[in-house]
């Protein structure tokens, strides 16, 4: 079976994985590489808890060809915060429990992520719609939104 | 087993499509059937080529490349009018990764961005060249084998287009239905007004006799009265799990009074 | 940030103000790793060499198998193996059957006759998920397809379709002799001909998927020691290795269950339906090998909430008090058990819901037809005829034109009432919490109703008493598909056969048998307990003494009472009553109820209301002590006499009795 090669940057590291062909990103980081922190919950684009940040914006992994990564700066939470130092998100989900079996809160936290990077002060309405593709079957949603807000306005992205 | 062909231009991409094998755009739809091992294919054709990502504006029309994305139309200031539907569909992700080329092809009851351009009367132009009404090649899209290039869509006046996306979960659900209305007037009174239902039958589907109540009224409650008596002739909206198709028929007429009359 | 909000002024009397972790804001243990993405889900563990599992599922909802040709499947590229029906060691059971409730009726892979819609025959594994798909696809199933039945009540009707050979009636056996399960207390047909009034509903509930974000599935793999690892979605490790080690038939001691990591479940991750197949794999190949659904899969063969049918027929007076009410239930099982036959008796304990009535009857079935196997779903058994109850409560309100939340606080249970599982009701706070939703709502209630409370007027009278109960014996098992009887359920809810039981009874459960086990007897030397000569109980007696659950004592799911036959799990012991009950001797007294309640007398006093104490005043004939060990009932004599009215030697009394601690914890979690 051919294989090809791809390479990119996954978390600031450079990253060489070989694909088969149809495989999606998210099989690729999970197995291919060892990045387990994006999960796969619907492989069809629609449950968001396999999203991770392509180039600076949030695309779903598991209906991402994975050789479309080619060149490209990826992006997971296995990349926030630094070993015992977490990111300031990670912090607000634990304080305002914003998770509860957990499965959802890495595509959570990249949606997040990625609304933050490009505003890092937006409205409720705002970080409403950035989640809006990211289902929480446990939460609610409320005590995400919370989080999110409670690191809005405190200049995400210079610190973490 | 699976293969990916990629190629420099649509052209060229075009000449090596054929049975078992299925373009691939932004990827929303077509990797879902990849996942789920659609076994009707197995070579999937893509192409890099830089053209169809373009918007071109022109005087009273504008040009969209298949392969601009939902996220860039919202960024397009010559789009300014199409945000809303684009905003319509999906996150945030998948509007990084939906195209406006694959919103054509995307079956009921998704294809809300289609709904809106079938009412700014788009044409499509496929990759030998050829342009036809979009409503034409909705009508025949099943049997479409070629490539689409481009659309192009009349630029509306400003407050003259409208469209709403009708789901039940909020704020983003897939359609009850979507409903996208162009209405041009002249001195008060509408002409040659245009109304697409998005979800309401196989493809989105212009309400011609809507349209046609419409003419030469205007938009307050009397106006568009006989609009909404006639707003789901021709429109065969199916059963789903989102609705009935008894629901969709009762509420299409309540969903364009309001779109008409901005009693959102 | 939250919307809790604690009223700690309820039963403040009750409930020590000191605690450390309730009501306060606090980290999760386990929520550093969910922020992180580290939480090993089960997905979340990398094996060499791992092979991927695909089910071949049927797409009708009913057919006959003719015939499975796999040969085109087994030459495909990456295919490792082919397991088919004759593959399983042991290829039958029924979820429950680890606790002895049900029969077997469930093969983990079909080859005679599918039932459902996506059952599988086969399965597939292959080097890659892509492979193992590509496969499936090449596998022919030669079917014929067989009418089928997806309604509860077309599924009881004589002629109706066969789902479930085990069960050819289309509904499961209840303490072997019954097609339903009864709850009989007082006379609901003389309540109904005295009544101002008759009130009838009809509530139908459609199935509910759990949709947890991680779909169910499995990974399993050759360990050392000849075992197999299996990491699961599991809610329920202990049933995932039971069944294994069942369906596989090999001991338990080889097979290594990692769980606990579950990306949200709901209840729809219990019925083990991957590990034994992961396992299987494993073993047939000799490599890892995972197994999981896909969305679809999930949505299709993954186990909802199952469809319910419910019809309630309430007595009211002209001032709306409940006076009867009469239940016809259906659980809709889908094609096999599962744990619908386990929701019925849970549901029926559960009956007539938070209200003192003093007339209650039901018939709950227990259905199967051809949908999706229905489980477990955040309280089920409960939660959908609270919904039928509420809307009930509703149309009543209109039907009594009393104003609807009034309407509930005169009809709620209050501390010390008998409820219709002749257990006394403690802890009631049905009352306070109506008026705390009123106010919030700005709801005007009557001087009244706002100064009730569960505290007052509860366990007075009638309201203490187990009535005179008629009984009947209709719904033999079979007699309904036959004929014999109306198809109308709810036919025989009275005197049917013109029996009684005397007021006062008909708590007792008269048949128990001993533990299926020797393992299932506690050992006092095992559990700590000191006897009361202070001996630490190293040898085991006959009958050991009382055992207080501890907080966490936490039985299987089924939650067998530990003094009815395991046939009878919770609260079903009318039904068990009344298969040895003799013909009572006439009625020895007036019923202790009146037909016509006396009016409705304000509860409220003027002065504070008294805290009532925990035990319930001898006065009560509470019924059953629930704190006596499994192994003491049978035989034991001591109340086997039925011409006395049960009297227990202490007050009914569960959970956890400290000074400071709050008598709401439990002895038992609730599911």
């Amino acid at each position: 079976m051919a294989k090809k090669p791809i390479q990119f940057t996954l978390n600031g590291s450079e990253t060489a994985v070989f694909v088969e062909g149809g495989a999606n990103l998210l099989d690729v980081l999970r197995r291919g590489v060892g990045d387990l922190t994006p999960k796969h919950g619907c492989s069809q684009g629609t449950c968001g808890t396999c999203t991770v940040i392509i180039d600076g914006e949030p695309h779903l992994s598991c209906i991402t060809l994975a050789e479309l990564a080619e060149g490209r700066t990826i992006e997971t939470t296995g990349g926030m915060g630094r070993g015992e130092v977490l990111d300031p998100l990670q912090t607000a989900f634990m304080e305002g429990f914003a998770a509860q079996c957990g499965y959802c809160s890495p595509g959570m936290l990249m949606a997040a992520k990625a609304l933050l990077d490009r505003n890092p002060n937006p409205t409720r309405d705002e970080v409403v719609e950035a989640i809006s593709g990211n289902l929480c079957r446990c939460t609610g949603y409320e005590p995400i939104i919370d989080a999110i807000l409670s690191v809005a306005g405190r200049g995400y992205g210079r610190t973490a | 087993m699976l293969t990916v062909d990629t190629y420099p231009t649509l052209a060229e991409a075009a000449q090596n499509i054929g049975p078992g094998s299925r373009f691939l755009g932004g990827g929303t739809i077509v990797m879902r059937s990849v996942n789920y091992g659609d076994q009707s294919f197995n070579r999937v054709v893509r192409t890099t080529d830089p053209a169809l990502k373009v918007i071109r504006a022109e005087s009273s029309r504008v040009t969209i490349g298949v392969a601009v994305r939902m996220a860039d139309v919202i960024a397009s200031s010559d789009l300014d009018f199409l945000m809303p539907a684009a905003r319509g569909v999906g996150g945030p992700a998948v509007r990084n990764m939906a195209t406006v080329g694959g919103n054509l092809f995307a079956a009921h009851p998704y294809g809300d961005f289609t709904t809106a351009l079938l009412a700014l009367d788009a044409t499509v132009r496929t990759s030998d060249g050829r342009e036809q009404l979009l409503e034409t090649f909705l009508a025949d899209r099943d049997r479409f084998a070629g490539l689409v290039e481009s659309i192009s869509v009349a630029r509306p006046m400003r407050g003259d287009f409208r469209f709403a996306k009708v789901s039940r979960v909020k704020p983003k659900g897939v359609s009850v239905l979507s409903v996208a209305a162009w209405l041009p007037k002249y001195s008060g009174r509408m002409q040659n007004a245009r109304v697409a239902f998005g979800a309401m039958g196989p493809t989105p589907l212009r309400a011609k006799a809507a349209e046609q109540a419409l003419e030469g009224a205007t938009l307050d409650d009397a106006g568009v009265a006989r609009a909404l008596d006639v707003a789901c002739e021709g429109l065969s909206p199916a059963d789903d799990a989102l609705a009935s198709a008894w629901y969709r028929r009762e509420v299409a007429p309540v969903h364009l009074k309001r779109l008409l009359l901005e009693r959102g | 940030m939250s919307s809790v909000e604690f009223r700690k002024d309820l039963f403040a009397d009750e409930r020590s103000d000191d605690l450390k972790e309730i009501g306060k804001p606090t980290i999760r243990q386990d929520i550093r790793g969910h922020v992180t993405g580290r939480s090993p889900y089960y997905d979340d563990h990398l094996f060499d060499g791992l092979l991927h599992m695909r089910a071949v599922r049927a797409p009708h909802h009913h057919a006959r198998i003719r015939s499975v040709d796999t040969s085109a499947a087994e030459r495909m590229p990456g295919v490792k193996r082919v397991i088919l029906p004759r593959d399983v060691p042991h290829n039958i059971n029924t979820l429950l059957s680890l606790i002895s409730f049900g029969r077997d009726d469930e093969a983990l892979l079909q080859d005679k006759k599918i039932r459902y819609r996506g059952e599988p025959v086969a399965a597939i594994v292959a080097e890659t998920e892509r492979q193992a798909r590509d496969a499936v696809a090449a596998v022919k199933v030669d079917y014929e397809v067989l009418p089928h039945v997806l309604d509860v009540e077309e599924a009881i009707a004589p002629g109706a379709p066969v789902v479930n050979d085990e069960y050819p009636n289309n509904t499961f056996d209840y303490h072997d002799l019954y097609d339903h399960q009864k709850l009989r207390f007082g006379n609901v047909e003389a309540a109904f001909a005295s009544a101002d009034k008759i009130v009838e509903g009809s509530y139908r509930m459609s199935p509910i998927e759990q949709a947890p974000l991680e779909t169910c599935g499995a990974i399993a793999a050759p360990e050392t020691n000849d075992r197999y690892v299996c990491y699961t979605s599991t809610q329920a490790l202990f049933f995932s290795l039971g069944t294994t080690a069942k369906l596989l038939d090999m001991p338990s001691s080889r097979l290594h269950f990692i769980g606990g990591t579950v990306g949200g479940g709901f209840g729809g991750k219990v019925d083990s339906l991957h590990e034994p197949l992961a396992v299987l794999g494993a073993r047939l190949t000799g490599a890892p090998v995972k197994y999981c659904f896909d969305r679809a899969e999930e949505m299709q063969v993954g186990a909802p909430r199952g469809a319910e049918l419910w019809r309630i027929k309430d007595a009211i007076t002209n001032d709306g008090m409940i006076t009867a009410r009469q239940f016809t239930g259906f659980f809709d099982s889908g094609a096999y058990t599962r744990l619908s036959s386990y929701a019925v008796v849970k549901g029926t304990g559960h009956l007539p819901g938070p209200y003192t009535i003093p007339n209650v009857a039901s018939n709950v079935f227990c259905v199967f037809t051809n949908r999706t196997p229905a489980t477990a779903m955040r309280g089920f058994g409960i939660t959908g005829v609270d919904f039928a109850i509420e809307r009930q409560m509703d149309r009543v309100a209109e039907a009594a034109r009393v104003d609807p939340i009034e309407l509930r606080i005169k009809n709620a249970y209050r501390d010390g009432d008998m409820k219709a599982h002749r257990r006394v009701a403690k802890n009631t706070a049905l009352i306070e919490c109506c008026q705390v939703a009123a106010g919030k709502a700005r709801w005007q209630l009557s001087h009244e109703a706002a100064t009730a409370s569960s505290l007052v007027g509860g366990g007075i009278g009638w309201r203490a008493e187990i009535p005179e109960t008629a009984i009947d014996g209709v719904g033999k098992i079979g007699e309904r598909r036959a004929g014999n009887i109306p198809a109308e359920p709810a036919a025989g809810t009275s005197a049917g056969a013109g029996q009684t039981i005397a007021a006062g009874t008909g708590g007792e459960s008269e048949v128990a048998v001993p533990p299926q086990s020797d393992d299932m007897l506690i050992e006092p030397g095992r559990t700590g307990y000191r006897g009361p000569s202070g001996g630490n109980g190293a040898e085991r007696p006959a009958a050991p003494p009382s055992f207080t659950p501890s907080p966490s004592y936490q039985p299987p799911p089924s939650q067998p009472s530990y003094r009815q036959a395991p046939s009878t799990p919770t609260t079903a012991p009318l039904a068990a009553q009344q298969q040895t009950a003799t013909p009572a001797s006439p009625a020895p007294a007036a019923p202790t109820y009146q037909s016509e309640r006396p009016a409705y007398t304000n509860p409220y006093a003027s002065s504070p209301p008294s805290q009532p104490q925990p035990s319930a005043p001898a006065r009560h004939p509470a019924p059953q002590p629930t704190n006596t060990p499994a192994g003491t009932s049978s035989g034991s004599g001591s109340r086997a006499s039925s011409d006395k009215p049960y009297e227990p030697s202490e007050p009914f009394q569960r959970g956890v009795k400290k000074p400071g601690v709050s008598r709401f914890i439990s002895g038992t979690r609730r599911r």
